[in-house]
């Protein structure tokens, strides 16, 4: 890397970092809707534990035992709704020219953005695993397997941010971004995250197995519980791989589309 | 007009053309312009009439379709970089973080161009003095009034001691004091050294501050001079007697001053 690219880098990571800052200030102004955001997922947990733990797992402390790595890739899915509509909103926003007439990377803004909501994503799992052993989930798998659990996560989201933000851009509006939302129900649902897979159809199994989600939620499952977990697809053999590729091929799609969105804005 | 002339700080357009997508007629239909450095230009113009889109060229928001623009002797498309690093930019409506405050704002926008920590904050200080808005610096931008934030919105474009400053319509929907008060500040600005483009509706506001007035109908420049020549266009000097009007009235009860 050349000197120059150096810099740049430099640059453009500085820029970032000052944006980020201008993102938790938001969460400051903002205590209620943070803290909504913060505490939906566990309320899915609760739920889905307390209606449906004991019909699909027996007893609905073994269904949390099960749920809880589900839930964290939920949550890690959950959370662009929020990037979809910060970035929407600020698209439309006129500070967003002033972001634009300024002498600093295109990418800065972008960047700046996706680093706050990783901090959120930390948190939020933070919460959620809080949460989860209170109700009595214990992870098995050992520090590095849980420190790769919790890498893992944070490694989709960074894969998903870049489609949000990219979706955010494109949406145009505030109605047209929540449309866009209403896609996460059905990703979620049609995964492994809340249901085992070898109870579906096999095709469906199937089908489920190779949701993104499902890759990383099988792999927090099998590195918290210290074992291999069965499933229906070789997916689920090499849950791991499968959860380190699929954020890194949606990261290699959406980054060049969301700044190519993002130059393109009139 | 010596449109080969490029020198730093001064703005320069040939045969600008510009069609948004979907749109049959040209907002911009071979567009020339030339502001010397240290000039103050009004780009007047009914609605419609590309002043905006000639500001979104300017500044790098928007590309044309045909014809070269150079701003203070950057070119926009080869150089955009260089010339966003040159300019001071007031859109029609004020471009502030609304959930932050006065300083706040100040401060991340004089970070993002590189100053430190306290060289940010001694800059921003130093703005909300000159805007007035000293006492409202730890304010939210969303509880200001539409002049607070113009006032705002001018300051922070000054954050780069900009060569040049391109306004747009920087007091549509203002009262007349807080028209006054923008109207003061951009003369400052060009009492120091400033290149000036600002578009606006009111012929007033451009013979209050312009050194130059170009005219747009339907993206074509109709007439350009200073406003003595324009007004030479029209006829002989006339001396009228006229009653003090609503704004005469209004400015008298504010700041005891007249418009007349």
């Amino acid at each position: 890397m050349t000197t120059t690219a150096i810099q740049h880098t430099g640059s453009v990571l500085r820029e970032a970092v000052i944006l980020t800052g201008r993102s938790t200030r938001h969460w400051r102004a903002r205590p209620v809707t943070f803290s909504v955001q913060l505490l939906f997922p566990v309320l899915i947990m609760l739920l889905m534990g307390g209606l449906l733990g004991g019909a699909i797992a027996g007893t609905t402390g073994d269904y949390i035992v099960f749920v809880v790595p589900g839930v964290l890739a939920f949550t890690v899915l959950s959370g662009i709704e929020t990037t979809i509509t910060a970035v929407t909103g600020d698209a439309a926003k006129t500070v967003t020219d002033r972001f634009r007439t300024l002498p600093i990377s295109r990418g800065s803004v972008l960047l700046g953005r996706v680093f706050a909501d990783m901090l959120t994503a930390a948190v939020e799992l933070a919460v959620v695993s809080a949460a989860g052993l209170l109700l009595g989930w214990r992870p098995e798998g050992g520090i590095a397997a849980i420190a790769l659990t919790y890498a893992l996560l944070l490694w989709l989201r960074f894969g998903l941010l870049w489609a949000g933000v990219w979706i955010g851009l494109k949406a145009g509006t505030p109605e047209a971004a929540t449309t866009t939302q209403l896609a996460i129900w059905p990703v979620a649902f049609l995964s492994t995250v809340f249901v085992d897979p070898r109870t579906m159809p096999s095709w469906l199994g199937a089908a489920a197995e190779w949701n993104p989600l499902s890759a990383t939620a099988s792999a927090a499952r099998e590195l918290l519980s210290g074992g291999e977990l069965p499933g229906v697809t070789a997916v689920s053999d090499h849950a791991v791989l499968f959860a380190l590729g699929w954020p890194l091929a949606l990261t290699l799609v959406f980054v060049p589309l969301a700044i190519r969105a993002y130059r393109r804005l009139s | 007009m010596d449109l080969q002339a490029n020198p730093r700080g001064s703005i320069c357009a040939r045969a600008v053309r510009k069609t948004y997508p979907g749109r049959e007629k040209p907002s911009l239909a071979g567009v020339d312009l030339l502001v010397d450095a240290g000039r103050v230009c009004a780009l007047l113009g009914a609605n419609g009439a590309g002043k905006t889109t000639l500001v979104r060229i300017l500044t790098t928001l928007t590309g044309q379709d045909s014809g070269t623009v150079s701003v203070n002797g950057w070119d926009v498309v080869r150089d955009p970089a260089r010339v966003r690093a040159s300019i001071g930019v007031v859109g029609q409506y004020a471009a502030l973080d609304e959930v932050l405050t006065a300083r706040e704002n100040l401060e991340l926008f004089a970070r993002l161009i590189g100053l430190s920590r306290a060289a940010a904050r001694s800059r921003a200080a130093e703005l909300l003095e000159q805007s007035g808005l000293g006492e409202y610096a730890g304010q939210r931008v969303s509880g200001f009034s539409g002049g607070m934030r113009r006032r705002l919105d001018l300051v922070t474009s000054m954050i780069t001691r900009p060569a040049v400053l391109l306004i747009d319509e920087p007091t549509t929907g203002l009262d007349p004091v807080a028209r006054r008060t923008i109207w003061a500040a951009v003369r400052s600005l060009a009492d120091h050294g400033s290149t000036v483009l600002l578009t606006t509706q009111y012929l007033e506001e451009a013979d209050e501050l312009a050194d130059d007035v170009v005219i747009l109908r339907e993206g074509t420049v109709v007439a350009t001079g200073t406003p003595s020549d324009l007004k030479a266009l029209v006829g002989e000097p006339r001396m009228e007697l006229r009653e003090p009007t609503l704004e005469d009235v209004y400015l008298h009860l504010h700041t005891g001053s007249t418009a007349a």
